[in-house]
């Protein structure tokens, strides 16, 4: 699995003591990232889960659309010839 | 030990203990939650408008949003236009002509007053559509990105958000013409921005194969996601706000949740193995549709991660792909000049 680890290796081969900036900015950064509270699995799936259930009806890609109801198919008038 | 080696060491660390923090909330995988769940029934949408106008290939396009201007949609073409469309009569409401034919991106204000667009220019530019003369002019050429600029989306008539090839995205003020914001942190080509329901967060999709959260206000970077294996291309918002979808290079498209700070699910399937260019998500979230370079948009069952239909009607990659505010319609814009709409 390719993660930033490569990249942060990358700006290592560089030469400079810019480079010790940038990399005291990601350490501070990945810092940061590693503190937030994390929400269990479990969890988040049942919320995704439930907005889709609770959101289904209203949804008309979903459902459907009926022609009738449909605003990109006006009905047509039928007349005889 | 050299101060760079020290950091370095920190580094690895900090990113082993990310991990760590994942594992230990994953008490299951998404595809174990919805184990009980019927997959989505076959999806079968219909081209019910061509618009057709653009001369060469389509970039971009967005809808407006509801409140203001019911069905309008922007595209933008390297014909050097940006057309806005009455999507119901297929009638080019405005057909604005370009400084630069090299545009990329283009967005409509929430407001309808608005519509912006950018590309190898470098620049950002907003256009008045409300003007006094009934004339279509540029406002604000918003210039700084020292690379191209691939998205853009507006916050409001005085706020937008650019992400650029230099790597970084901006928050400008449109008024001023003047970067409010830098959010730097990407190791490569930003491609991709979308901004949260709540207008509090963006996210961005970058060449450096990641996805990162930012907060607007704070002007910091909350969370990475990474995972692809290629660069990533499109990115939206799971309509709840709490999860980001992104579509990369790889062939995949991904779910990451935020408060779980993990991938839940990839879409994927051996029968694929072109890049994904654009995504949209349906309104209530449980369909993902997804553009890609074979010239298909493919239709995800976002829970189960199957698809469940295909849009084929293009004759050219689809470059761009979204859905209506009210969620009654996709649009699907090509390289064959075409844009169609779809339920």
């Amino acid at each position: 699995m390719c993660d930033h680890r490569c990249f942060v290796y990358e700006i290592v081969k560089m030469s400079g003591s810019s480079n010790l900036v940038a990399m005291k900015k990601i350490v501070q950064q990945l810092r940061f990232e590693a503190s937030i509270n994390r929400v269990k699995v479990s969890q988040a799936a049942a919320d995704l889960q439930q907005f889709c259930m609770q959101n289904a009806l209203q949804d008309p890609l979903l459902t459907g659309v009926s022609s009738s109801t449909n605003p990109f198919r006006p009905q047509k008038v039928c007349s005889f010839l | 030990m050299g101060e760079m080696e020290e950091l370095r060491k920190e580094a690895d660390n900090l990113k082993d203990q990310i991990t760590e923090a994942r594992k230990v909330v994953q008490d299951t995988t998404l595809q174990e939650a919805v184990a009980g769940t019927t997959l989505v029934g076959r999806v079968q949408l219909k081209t019910r408008k061509t618009l057709r106008g653009h001369l060469a290939k389509i970039y971009a396009m967005h809808w407006g949003t509801d409140t203001n201007c019911s069905k309008l949609c922007v595209s933008a073409s390297q014909d050097g236009k940006l057309i806005v469309w009455d999507t119901l009569t297929t009638n080019k409401v405005s057909a604005i002509p370009l400084k630069s034919s090299w545009v990329m991106t283009c967005a409509y204000a929430p407001s309808g007053n608005m519509v912006a667009c950018g590309g190898l220019d470098n620049m950002c530019s907003i256009y008045n559509l409300k003007g006094k003369d009934g004339n279509v002019k540029v406002m604000r050429e918003l210039a700084a990105h020292t690379g191209y600029l691939s998205c853009c989306r507006f916050l409001s008539d005085s706020e937008i958000i650019t992400s650029s090839g230099d790597c970084t995205c901006v928050l400008w003020d449109i008024e001023t013409g003047t970067e409010k914001t830098i959010f730097a942190g990407h190791l490569g080509d930003c491609m991709s921005l979308a901004v949260s329901p709540d207008f509090k967060m963006f996210i961005s999709g970058a060449c450096d194969f990641t996805a990162k959260l930012w907060d607007i206000r704070e002007a910091s970077c909350r969370q990475t996601f990474s995972g692809h294996e290629s660069d990533i291309n499109a990115i939206g918002f799971f309509p709840n706000g709490n999860a980001v979808i992104t579509g990369s290079d790889d062939a995949t498209c991904k779910l990451y949740d935020l408060r779980a700070d993990q991938e839940l699910i990839t879409y994927q399937d051996s029968g694929i193995m072109c890049g994904v260019t654009s995504l949209a998500p349906s309104l209530s979230g449980r369909l993902l549709l997804a553009g890609y370079d074979d010239f298909n948009v493919n239709i995800w069952d976002m829970l189960k991660a199957e698809r469940v239909g295909v849009l084929a009607g293009h004759d050219n990659r689809v470059s761009c792909i979204g859905v209506s505010s009210d969620g009654m319609a996709c649009c699907t814009g090509s390289w064959d000049s075409f844009l169609k709409i779809w339920n």
